[in-house]
């Protein structure tokens, strides 16, 4: 029993949500409480098959799952004449990360919304909807077929686009998620163009099968533009950004911490294309610095936007943008050097381990702040900064896990924010020192953009119109309790993260070689 | 607002053999081009007729959308308990553990041209079967839920 | 030149879809430009995956000679029925949209640009 699960764990990794999704709507038939007791047990099995998954992976090496073969590694089966034919996962170090990434996230995420979303009239598909978001971030980050990327990265546009327009009976809802969708299907159709390109010249739909093959001929080009372009539009980078705010601050706040994973794990299919599709086969230094321009243009445009914001949502959404640069920066300048492995082992693993622990830290600290906004709209009622203040003499729990985030946006020490910023701070300088100032500049100015929100939530008098207002509900607390200690324990022994879980993350990424390998065979 | 009688008469006749031609696709899936996802959207196009022909109030006393939610969520998790069950056998997922087994859709595919043994295939016309419930009942939403929004906005 | 027509037509068709995508103010017509672009990459899927003389690839019946591959059939069967679903709830947005701002005109479905 124990041994079949964890042959199957990684493909029970994306059953079990799916199942679950499925389950709710019956269940949720029985009673609320008996929906919000299966969905509780099915995030926690998703996140106890998750973290299995990823102690196998980091402990034993690349894993492959080959779906209805004769074994779960047998992905080139004998008489194909060394050709993948099945659909298979592939989940290396960085899979491995961002499936811990967001099963902690999605199980705070969903402990949080047991009560925040308690009050909603309607949530005959709410759970449906997250639990298939859910599942659709473990599928692309695990996925092996390029197809299957695809299909998982619509499945999550669907779920979200649904999911952002939840609060349907206001019309803005709905004109969010509209947005979010059209952008999501136009970027998919493109994703889709792209694979039938790669398709049409290589008759191979498996990640490391055309990574073999792939030739940087002008189609492929062609292909490598349309996948960036879908990929940075689904992830918010600056020039497509323009979905992000509306959707971000019309969401129930739990959907928009889940959504920051979404676009992270958008990110991800990004790197995974340039790096272990492409790899030394595209001009690493010209489509390096492309991403390192969407970067810094995310960073700048981001906070410049985010300071005159009055609603706390739409504000955090900005910064939401502002902070991938960041992690394009850092990746964008392990891409640009990726050739060469002197400057690679000086200064490139390390801006690319940066940008990987800034993903991970994004997604913590960025969820624990919208956790933070959506407890305090859940109990004053409104998102309007100049309408709220005073807040920290009623809410002081809800006060301290703001202070943590906003700490850690700003890169403080010791925050997690500041460990990664740090080291991309560090190794961007030694490739172009002005970025790495416009880096610092903009981490100066989310700090003062914070301190602002900080300012006019919690300071003050206590005004006699919040009278009422109380501490959030236990278990939106305790939601927010796992993402803050999170936040503080890696802020403070980030040197155990790195050497643990990035750096593995960041060599799996750099090393095309080592994935091709563990699925083809041989070297 | 229903149509003439000559229109819902010749849709009763119509509506038999649409159904009978999905179930006909969803079943040959394994033999034929077409299965779940093809016969399911014919089956929910003769829900389609009903509310031509008839009215969107009829084809709800047909077809509520509680028992149509039901359908679509038992489709998709026989889908899936299908595909997951190979694990209770100790293969992989998506494992064909019905074929040639002799059991139920489990005979081996007879050599050279033949008209088509239905028998065969394992469990990919079971697959087929819980693609074609979801789909017609996810289609049957769709229509119900897309007209309730004009109807509601009209009234 | 005769091979290759199938292959204008897709950059047609992406092409129309785009432009009805950024010209149109009617929101209907809009969603309307979605589905003729992902029509134009089934073509493109489709188109891939013919060749000539080949045979549908079922077993039954079959006469020999060359099968084609069904992967690309399986990716446009896929992508349809993606194209389904979002093309459902997009129009239901449209008419939840069309009732709370009266409109589908995409200048004046503007409360969320401050």
């Amino acid at each position: 029993m124990i041994a079949a699960i964890i042959a199957n764990a990684p493909a029970l990794l994306i059953g079990i949500p799916l199942l679950g999704a499925f389950f709710s709507p019956l269940i949720g038939r029985i009673s609320r409480d008996a929906r919000a007791l299966w969905v509780l047990a099915i995030i926690t099995l998703t996140t106890l098959v998750g973290l299995l998954t990823a102690y196998l992976v980091y402990t034993g090496g690349t894993v492959i799952y080959v779906f209805g073969a004769a074994a779960t590694t047998l992905s080139i089966p004998a008489d194909s004449g060394g050709i993948p034919v099945r659909i298979l996962l592939t989940l290396d170090a960085l899979s491995a990360l961002m499936v811990i990434i967001t099963v902690t996230v999605g199980f705070s995420v969903i402990l949080y919304s047991l009560s925040s979303d308690s009050r909603r009239s309607s949530l005959e598909a709410y759970y449906t909807l997250f639990l298939l978001m859910i599942a659709s971030v473990l599928g692309m980050v695990g996925t092996g077929d390029i197809f299957n990327f695809f299909v998982f990265l619509e499945i999550s546009s669907l779920a979200a686009a649904g999911l952002v327009a939840y609060k349907v009976e206001k019309g803005r809802a709905v004109e969010a998620g509209l947005k979010y969708l059209m952008v999501s299907m136009i970027g998919g159709i493109f994703f889709l163009f792209a694979i039938a390109i790669l398709y049409g010249q290589y008759n191979a739909l498996n990640i490391a099968m055309l990574a073999r093959m792939i030739q940087w001929t002008p189609l492929d080009k062609l292909a490598l533009v349309l996948m960036i372009t879908a990929l940075a539009a689904k992830c918010g980078a600056v020039p497509m950004h323009f979905w992000t705010p509306d959707a971000y601050s019309m969401a129930p706040s739990a959907v928009t911490a889940m959504l920051v994973v979404v676009s992270q794990a958008s990110l991800y299919g990004l790197f995974r294309i340039c790096f272990t599709l492409y790899g030394l086969s595209l001009s690493y230094v010209v489509i390096g610095w492309v991403i390192i321009i969407l970067g810094l243009l995310s960073m700048v445009v981001g906070v410049t936007m985010a300071i005159p914001q009055k609603d706390i949502k739409r504000l955090m959404a900005y910064h939401a943008v502002s902070q991938t640069g960041y992690m394009l920066l850092g990746v964008g300048v392990g891409l640009a050097v990726l050739g060469d492995q002197a400057l690679l082992s000086s200064f490139g693993m390390t801006a690319m381990e940066g940008g990987i622990f800034h993903i991970m830290n994004h997604a913590i600290y960025k969820g624990l702040l919208f956790l933070t906004a959506g407890a305090i709209i859940y109990q004053v009622g409104t998102s309007d900064l100049n309408r709220m203040g005073g807040l920290g003499h009623r809410m002081k729990w809800t006060m301290i896990f703001f202070i943590i985030g906003a700490l850690a946006i700003a890169g403080i020490p010791p925050f997690n924010g500041f460990a990664s910023k740090f080291l991309i701070y560090e190794s961007v300088f030694a490739f172009n020192p002005v970025l790495s100032i416009i880096a610092m500049v903009v981490s100066i100015l989310t700090l003062a953009s914070f301190v602002k929100v900080f300012h006019s939530v919690f300071m003050g008098p206590p005004l006699p119109e919040f009278q009422h207002v109380k501490e959030a509900p236990h278990t939106m607390l305790i939601g927010m309790t796992i993402l803050a200690a999170l936040v503080i324990i890696s802020g403070i022994f980030p040197a155990f993260f790195v050497e643990h879980l990035i750096a593995p993350a960041a060599h799996a990424l750099a090393d095309q070689g080592a994935y091709l390998a563990a699925v083809l065979g041989g070297a | 607002m229903r149509m003439s009688k000559i229109v819902r008469v010749s849709a009763d006749l119509l509506y038999a053999g649409i159904l009978i031609f999905g179930f006909y696709v969803i079943m040959h899936g394994h033999l034929t081009p077409g299965g779940g996802f093809q016969g399911g959207a014919v089956i929910a196009t003769a829900l389609a007729l009903i509310v031509v022909a008839y009215s969107y109030e009829d084809l709800l006393a047909m077809a509520g959308k509680l028992r149509l939610i039901v359908q679509e969520s038992a489709g998709l998790i026989l889908f899936l308990c299908i595909a997951l069950a190979a694990v209770a056998i100790g293969t992989t997922v998506f494992a064909n553990y019905l074929a040639n087994t002799g059991s139920l859709f489990g005979m081996t595919v007879p050599f050279g041209t033949n008209p088509g043994e239905l028998n065969t295939g394992g469990v990919i016309p079971l697959m087929n079967i819980a693609v074609g419930l979801e789909v017609w009942a996810a289609l049957g939403l769709v229509i119900l839920y897309l007209l309730s929004g004009v109807s509601e906005k009209e009234a | 030149m005769f091979l290759n027509l199938p292959f204008f037509v897709v950059v047609l068709l992406a092409l129309i879809g785009i432009a009805t995508i950024l010209l149109k103010r009617n929101l209907i017509k809009i969603i309307l430009g979605v589905t003729i672009l992902a029509s134009s990459v089934n073509l493109f899927l489709v188109t891939l995956g013919y060749r000539e003389g080949g045979i549908a690839p079922i077993y039954t019946l079959a006469p020999g000679g060359v099968m084609v591959m069904p992967t690309p059939h399986a990716l446009t069967l896929t992508n349809i029925v993606i194209g389904v679903a979002t093309t459902a709830l997009l129009l239901s947005f449209a008419i939840i949209i069309h009732r709370k701002y009266g409109t589908v005109n995409v200048d004046e479905i503007r409360e969320l640009r401050e």
